[in-house]
């Protein structure tokens, strides 16, 4: 063992950042003892305990610095001399901005606050919901399991006090182009839109940004609201705000079919304003929508093309079709690759929304469609882990994400799927959505594409192609780049359709044309 | 309404701590002016505890005390005796009285004596006897012991005259100065020492000892970066002892440990001590020391956090915080934390990092409990053998059962009185 | 105008109460905000939620 020590006269350091290094010195391997300090008589005590006291150490003052070790060899102790060097020349990057522990003493810290996200367990969100509310400032309610009573109770006060209460179970929300949870980066423009489902405003805001347009506002009402008990009230007081909106010229509703009377009311408000506006109520009657004097969209994409065009004053034409040139060919070279017994399409899905219209487009044109959410309780799969005939799974669902993240943030269980789905000889095309935005994953795309390779590999074993279609729900702007995530999957041989409608619509052509030349 | 009554009984309390004047006055021997004190009488550090119960530094401790008074010619005497029953323990707070680490005080040893002048009321604390193998930390060797009898024999007596002839010290004003030159009042006091050695170095020299007795002193006090710390907690300990029975009042009066429980007072509730385990403390330890070595929280100078310095005050004092491996900013909000926990920001200790913001002070019981918010204390580490001394210093924080007990009893109380 | 519209025309200024990556988020787009350390109050204990609630 090799006693080295180092005196520096006149140098000043704090006790404590001394005491540091000497602990990080004694890590270093090949070290035994170390003491690292200023010439106090405590300091000489310490060095004295550990052997490490020199006469010439005992001479120094409290004004000295000075590194007394033990170690293996020489290289060691030069080894651990620069170290301290180093460590006595680092600055450490900055900490943490203060995070108060309660929402009053956050009012504290930002008085001036306008909006106030909640993602709490649902158990506790009310609370702070109502908090936020008396305190006079809107509010985006992320978490669920918020009871419906609590809903209707929030929104009335929020209501009465004539502030924004976005949700509960709102993950998506664009309010003066900041997106908020779930949400993309979209143009601005004059489109303003309301929408009671996540997935579906991601969808419609994208497809108005692929457009060439913009959006004003893209305000959250929660997946409940336009129930018969909470009466549409935020989606009315939404509805009202940007009537009166000078930056929005059109408007756009998005929902499940809502509760007759609701969609009435809901209808009959939008009227009153005078601006012109499209209405998705996925898979609903299109026709009290055109009574009361807008103009009902059939899919995401086309309730976006309408928005549209209305903004460049353009005839809104239905569109059911595909922008894709050389679909047809497309449809026929796919449908020969398959093998015979191979007929089914499975959907695995992030979105909820998405996954809804893909059910609702396909069934009119498949038939019968199974699903963990299914449009009719008879399409209801036994085992949510095992897909059956034609299969449309919503991996967001909550009885995949108890105690998960949200596939759109983890793909975990979508990889695990899509190999577990490639095993059925009956499937011929695997659907799959791609969402990106803020709070999605960074690289959506790129996490599939070893699994999509695993998975052609296990049907290549025995013969099989699969067809991967997909369509990638983002802009240019997002973090996560559309054409980038596009490119992977395209270079991976998957199909990438430029909206969910016209994905699906594919799937569809393809099995049809197989059933057509059986 | 409850919560009125509460808030206002608050109210009155703050006001009574912030206008604290706590002075330093005098120098006295502790039988002769700490009330209730005897001859047998051994006072220690936090909650009332048996000497069965004492952790290795308040043992030892007590044996060094009792050979100091010459109740024991040696160490296995003084255990005997501390042991039969004839020693009276009792909490240096049950006698207007704070003490550091084991906080021994016993009948012969000088004491410092103040008293908070807009209320009148008084409080002691011995003199800082230095660092290392000390009597606070249960060190009791001969060397402990000389060094006892040279304080009660020169420092005491000499700095009694140095004080008589400069007059009362302001020490909220020079607490203040402290904080506002890198200190926080509990684990780091390098300023206040400095100031106070200042203040009183003209008159030390015009006392009527020696030219070497004079140098020694001075020299002693100089060596000891914490000298000032024995008036830090006597100057909380008399702003604290003011609000003492405050009824409906939620804010905390005493925070203090004995090296086996760490215990609260409420001013709500008057004397009553809330306990539970005292914790380890986490931060540096030593060259040459581990965890495993390290005694559970001990002493009074908690007193510090109660009254809105030390730990509460880390702001003011950021190479404390490198303790437990953080930055400037975390000490900012070690700071900004506390501010969750009390009632009012401070009228007089200011920080210069928070742009002069006064410390948080006044600990509410119930925002403790609903926050979940513990007080930050920081704190030195002793070992846990008697005699060996301190081995580090860093972060503790007290158990969440002292202020839930402290909770129910002041629920319960009320109900009693039907007024929930 | 009403304060949904009054909203529309200020800047944003978000108090964060959960997920800490929305709050990443929205400092990605430049937006003052203020993460909440939540806790659940009184750390779930019933019996304390019960005893602060009598003194309310």
């Amino acid at each position: 063992m090799v006693l080295k020590y180092l005196i520096r006269e006149n140098a000043y350091y704090d006790s404590v950042t001394l005491m540091i290094i000497t602990r990080e010195v004694k890590k270093i391997e090949g070290v035994k003892e170390v003491i690292v300090g200023v010439g106090t008589e405590l300091n000489k005590e310490l060095a004295g305990n550990l052997n490490l006291l020199t006469p010439e150490l005992q001479k120094i003052t409290p004004n000295d610095f000075f590194i007394s070790l033990d170690s293996v060899d020489n290289n060691i102790a030069k080894k651990a001399f620069a170290f301290v060097d180093e460590l006595l020349s680092k600055k450490k990057a900055e900490s943490e901005d203060y995070q108060p522990s309660t929402f009053e003493s956050a009012l504290k810290y930002m008085p001036d606050a306008n909006l106030v996200l909640i993602s709490l367990p649902g158990k506790y969100a009310a609370r702070e919901v109502k908090k936020a509310l008396l305190n006079d400032k809107h509010v985006m309610l992320f978490s669920d399991n918020v009871s419906l009573e609590e809903e209707m109770d929030l929104k009335n006060l929020a209501k009465q006090s004539g502030l924004l209460m976005m949700g509960p179970d709102c993950g998506t929300a664009i309010i003066n182009h900041i997106s908020l949870a779930f949400a993309n980066v979209v143009r601005k423009g004059p489109i303003g839109i309301v929408g009671a489902s996540g997935t579906g405003m991601q969808e419609v805001t994208v497809m108005i940004d692929k457009l060439g347009s913009g959006i004003s506002q893209a305000i959250g009402t929660g997946g409940r609201d336009l129930k018969a008990e909470v009466g549409g009230i935020m989606m009315i007081e939404s509805i009202k705000a940007l009537q009166h909106d000078p930056l929005t010229e059109v408007m756009v509703l998005i929902s499940k079919p809502p509760d007759k009377e609701v969609a009435k009311k809901v209808l009959s408000i939008l009227k009153e304003g005078e601006k012109p506006s499209v209405v998705y109520f996925a898979g609903g009657d299109p026709g009290v929508i055109k009574e009361y004097g807008s103009v009902p969209g059939l899919s995401l994409e086309d309730t976006a093309r309408k928005a549209v065009a209305i903004t460049k004053g353009m005839p809104t034409e239905d569109f059911t079709g595909f922008t894709v040139t050389n679909i047809d060919k497309i449809i026929q070279e796919e449908a020969k690759k398959l093998k015979k017994d191979q007929r089914y399409i499975r959907g695995l899905y992030t979105g909820g929304t998405l996954c809804d219209e893909a059910m609702i487009i396909l069934s009119a044109l498949i038939g019968d469609i199974y699903s963990n959410v299914p449009l009719k309780p008879e399409g209801k799969l036994s085992n949510i882990n095992r897909s059956y005939k034609h299969s449309f799974i919503d991996l967001g669902d909550d009885e995949f994400t108890r105690g998960k993240p949200h596939p759109m943030i983890d793909p975990y269980v979508r990889q695990e799927r899509i190999l577990s789905e490639v095993k059925d000889r009956e499937v011929a095309i695997i659907l799959m959505d791609f969402v990106l935005g803020f709070g999605s994953n960074s690289d959506p795309a790129g996490e599939m594409i070893p699994y999509i390779q695993k998975a052609r590999k296990i049907a290549a074993k025995d013969g099989r192609h699969i067809y991967i279609i997909s369509s990638v729900c983002g802009t240019e702007a997002d973090p996560q780049s559309l054409i980038g995530q596009e490119k992977k999957l395209k270079e991976e041989g998957v199909i990438v359709m430029p909206s969910n409608a016209q994905a699906v619509r594919l799937a569809a052509a393809i099995v049809l044309s197989r059933r057509n030349s059986q | 309404m409850v919560q009125e009554r509460i808030e206002a009984a608050n109210k009155k309390v703050m006001e009574i701590i912030l206008n604290g004047q706590p002075t330093l006055l005098d120098i006295g021997v502790a039988e002769e002016v700490i009330p209730g004190m005897t001859k047998i009488t051994i006072l220690h550090a936090g909650p009332p505890i048996k000497w069965e119960k004492m952790s290795g530094p308040l043992k030892g401790a007590v044996i060094g005390a009792l050979i100091y008074e010459g109740l024991a010619v040696d160490e296995k005497e003084a255990a005997e005796l501390a042991a039969s029953g004839e020693i009276s323990y009792n909490p240096c707070h049950h006698h207007k009285t704070v003490g550091p680490m084991a906080g021994v005080v016993s009948a012969s040893m000088p004491v410092w004596i103040l008293q908070n002048k807009k209320y009148s009321n008084y409080s002691y604390c011995t003199l800082n006897e230095g660092l290392g193998k000390v009597l606070r930390y249960g060190a009791y060797s001969d060397e402990v012991i000389k060094r006892l009898k040279w304080m009660e024999n020169l420092l005491a007596p000499l700095l009694k005259q140095a004080l008589k002839l400069h007059g009362p010290i302001d020490l909220k004003t020079m607490i203040t100065q402290a904080l506002q030159m890198g200190d926080e009042g509990h684990n780091r006091n390098r300023a206040g020492t400095s100031l106070l050695i200042r203040e009183l170095a003209p008159y030390i020299i015009q006392t009527k000892f020696s030219e070497k007795e004079k140098i020694e002193v001075l020299k002693f006090i100089d060596s000891n970066d914490h000298f000032f710390l024995n008036l830090t907690m006597p100057a909380a300990k008399c702003t604290m002892d003011a609000v003492k029975n405050i009824e409906f009042s939620t804010i905390v009066t005493v925070m203090a440990r004995n090296g086996t429980e760490f215990g609260i007072r409420v001013s709500g509730l008057g004397e009553r001590w809330f306990t539970g385990p005292a914790g380890i403390v986490e931060g540096l330890l030593f060259p040459g020391y581990s965890a495993e070595d390290a005694n559970p929280d001990i002493g009074d100078s908690v007193i510090a956090e109660t009254v809105g310095i030390g730990g509460f005050a880390m702001a003011a004092a950021p190479a404390i915080v490198q303790f437990v491996g953080g930055t400037a900013k975390d000490a900012v909000n070690f700071t900004l934390k506390m501010y969750e926990i009390t009632a009012a920001e401070n009228n007089i200790y200011k920080i210069p990092a928070l742009d002069f913001r006064g410390t948080p002070t006044g600990i509410d019981i119930r925002k403790v409990v609903e926050t979940g918010i513990l007080p930050s204390i920081n704190t030195g580490i002793a070992h846990k053998d008697p005699g060996v001394g301190q081995i580090g210093a860093g972060l503790v924080k007290p158990p969440m059962n002292c202020f839930e007990d402290a909770l129910q009893a002041f629920v319960e109380d009320l109900e009693t009185k039907n007024l929930v | 105008m009403t304060k949904i519209n009054e909203l529309f025309q200020e800047k944003l200024k978000v108090i964060n109460m959960g997920l800490e990556s929305f709050n990443e988020n929205l400092k990605k787009q430049n937006v003052k905000t203020v993460q909440v350390d939540w806790k659940p109050p009184a750390r779930g204990n019933k019996k304390m939620l019960s005893l602060l609630d009598k003194l309310k």
